[in-house]
């Protein structure tokens, strides 16, 4: 009888055969990774003018284009109702935005399923750039060309980072998928 | 990629139903937070008890970031500090010189203050700190310019009390948790306050733009008296700040005023000091509107 090689029965996850996944890390690994990337613009001090990519949101939409069907489509409101607790919005603003974006890619996918990492990138971008947007306009500033000129520059790097954030969510999902346990 | 099979519905009813209530919920569940939005906008403290205790439990992690912050801000001050040392020591040394004569003139005008104070039997300005902390956190990917300190109620701070620096003005308080706060930066666009030039009595608003710059808005109009480089102290009314702490240095002319730059960038100070609010007698003044009506309690005062 022929041997098979053996990385012929590893796929991206670890070896196929004996592989038992956690419960806990497959479905708490999105949702935890999500809030904690909510919490890190919290604590950078930014005197000036927005300049942290807003993570939670990236997280999210990476999640979401990346491995659909992981995410519930309602998952923007105990999501955005968290991240709204720490970004300085109005209470709501998160709810309101993440549930719109999920409504949206959801309905994006169904019009185009094939589809690859440059298209991600660019519906990404799309999807951060009118967040950004319209979070600016439900933030309860004074709506100002200055306003808008000061998210420019976090605008660029969001739209910069998301081949990273896209990078740290595979790792991500190998860690959610990956053997915990042997069976026998 | 291609599409992953398990989404697609099929004639099966179940899953169709299962999508169609996914969308059903999302959409509740974006109209409900249209309406907490509507309701926050309104109400703006309305959801304080919520926002408090999260910002409590990840205050102190802020704590450690802050430390990072200012030690990194070190290096990098050392490491440009070997550039031009000579020179600048030297130049450094004749203005100290300059100034060490200023701050004894100084003192002695404080003196006099104070003594001539003393005769119009006016209090002291002199104001103890309520709490030193370190500014533990911003809203750095929002359009407002918020930051938190890790000093709440239960150290004594209260809402509306200034926060400044070592070189001025940083903000006021703007909610307060149990052992947390939310600061309200000067440079936010809803930010307002009062100031006077400092060399004159010109006085002025100074409005955050939303991107780091103030706006000095005189109240007087005409015409404009103000040159680049005049530097901006607060003038106490209003009852928040106390008078003569440094605010702005104007960077460019406007016809109805200019623009300035932050004399206290929040992001190079190390520690800032809460301060009791300067006359809550004014403060409660303001609150009351020409039309409101004395109950006869206040009346009886």
């Amino acid at each position: 009888m022929q041997r098979l090689a053996p990385s012929a029965r590893r796929d991206q996850y670890g070896s196929r055969i004996n592989r038992a996944k956690s419960p806990i890390r497959e479905y708490c690994t999105p949702y935890a990774s999500i809030m904690l990337a909510s919490l890190v613009p919290f604590l950078f001090l930014a005197d000036v003018m927005p300049f942290v990519p807003p993570l939670g949101f990236m997280f999210l939409i990476g999640w979401r284009i990346m491995r659909p069907g992981v995410l519930p489509l309602w998952v923007g409101v105990p999501l955005g109702a968290f991240n709204d607790l720490y970004s300085g919005q109005p209470f709501g603003s998160g709810i309101f935005l993440w549930s719109l974006a999920m409504i949206g890619l959801e309905a994006l996918e169904s019009r185009f399923p094939w589809r690859g990492f440059w298209q991600d990138w660019f519906t990404a971008g799309l999807v951060v750039i009118m967040y950004i947007l319209a979070a600016m306009v439900v933030s309860g500033a004074t709506l100002s060309v200055h306003l808008l000129l000061a998210t420019l520059p976090q605008i660029l790097t969001s739209i910069l980072v998301y081949p990273l954030v896209s990078r740290i969510i595979a790792s991500l999902d190998r860690f959610r998928l990956s053997r915990s346990r042997r069976i026998g | 990629m291609s599409p992953s099979s398990k989404r697609r519905t099929g004639f099966s009813k179940k899953q169709q139903y299962s999508v169609f209530t996914g969308y059903l919920f999302a959409s509740l569940g974006a109209l409900l937070g249209l309406a907490l939005l509507g309701l926050s906008l309104w109400q703006p403290s309305s959801f304080e008890p919520l926002r408090g205790p999260a910002t409590d439990v990840v205050a102190p992690a802020g704590e450690a970031t802050a430390a990072v912050r200012s030690g990194r801000k070190n290096v990098w001050d050392t490491i440009t500090g070997y550039w031009r040392a000579g020179s600048q020591n030297a130049a450094l040394r004749r203005e100290i010189e300059i100034a060490r004569i200023r701050l004894a003139e100084a003192q002695a005008v404080e003196v006099e203050n104070r003594r001539l104070k003393a005769l119009l039997s006016l209090p002291g300005e002199d104001s103890e700190a309520v709490a030193t902390t370190r500014l533990v956190g911003s809203s750095s990917a929002s359009s407002r310019r918020f930051a938190y300190v890790g000093k709440g109620e239960a150290d004594g701070v209260e809402v509306g009390m200034p926060v400044h620096s070592e070189r001025g003005v940083v903000g006021r308080v703007l909610e307060v948790a149990r052992a947390s706060a939310r600061v309200l930066l000067l440079t936010d666009s809803e930010s307002v306050l009062p100031v006077r030039r400092a060399s004159d009595r010109t006085v002025a608003f100074a409005e955050g733009r939303g991107d780091g710059l103030l706006r000095i808005r005189l109240i007087n109009l005409g015409l404009n008296p103000l040159e680049v480089g005049d530097v901006f102290v607060t003038s106490g009314a209003g009852g928040y700040y106390r008078p003569g702490v440094a605010v702005a240095i104007l960077n460019e002319l406007t016809p109805d005023g200019g623009i300035a730059r932050l004399v206290a960038d929040p992001s190079a100070t190390n520690y800032v000091t809460i301060e009791p609010i300067y006359e809550p007698l004014a403060v409660e003044a303001s609150e009351v509107r020409a039309r409101d009506e004395l109950t006869d309690e206040e009346l009886g005062d």
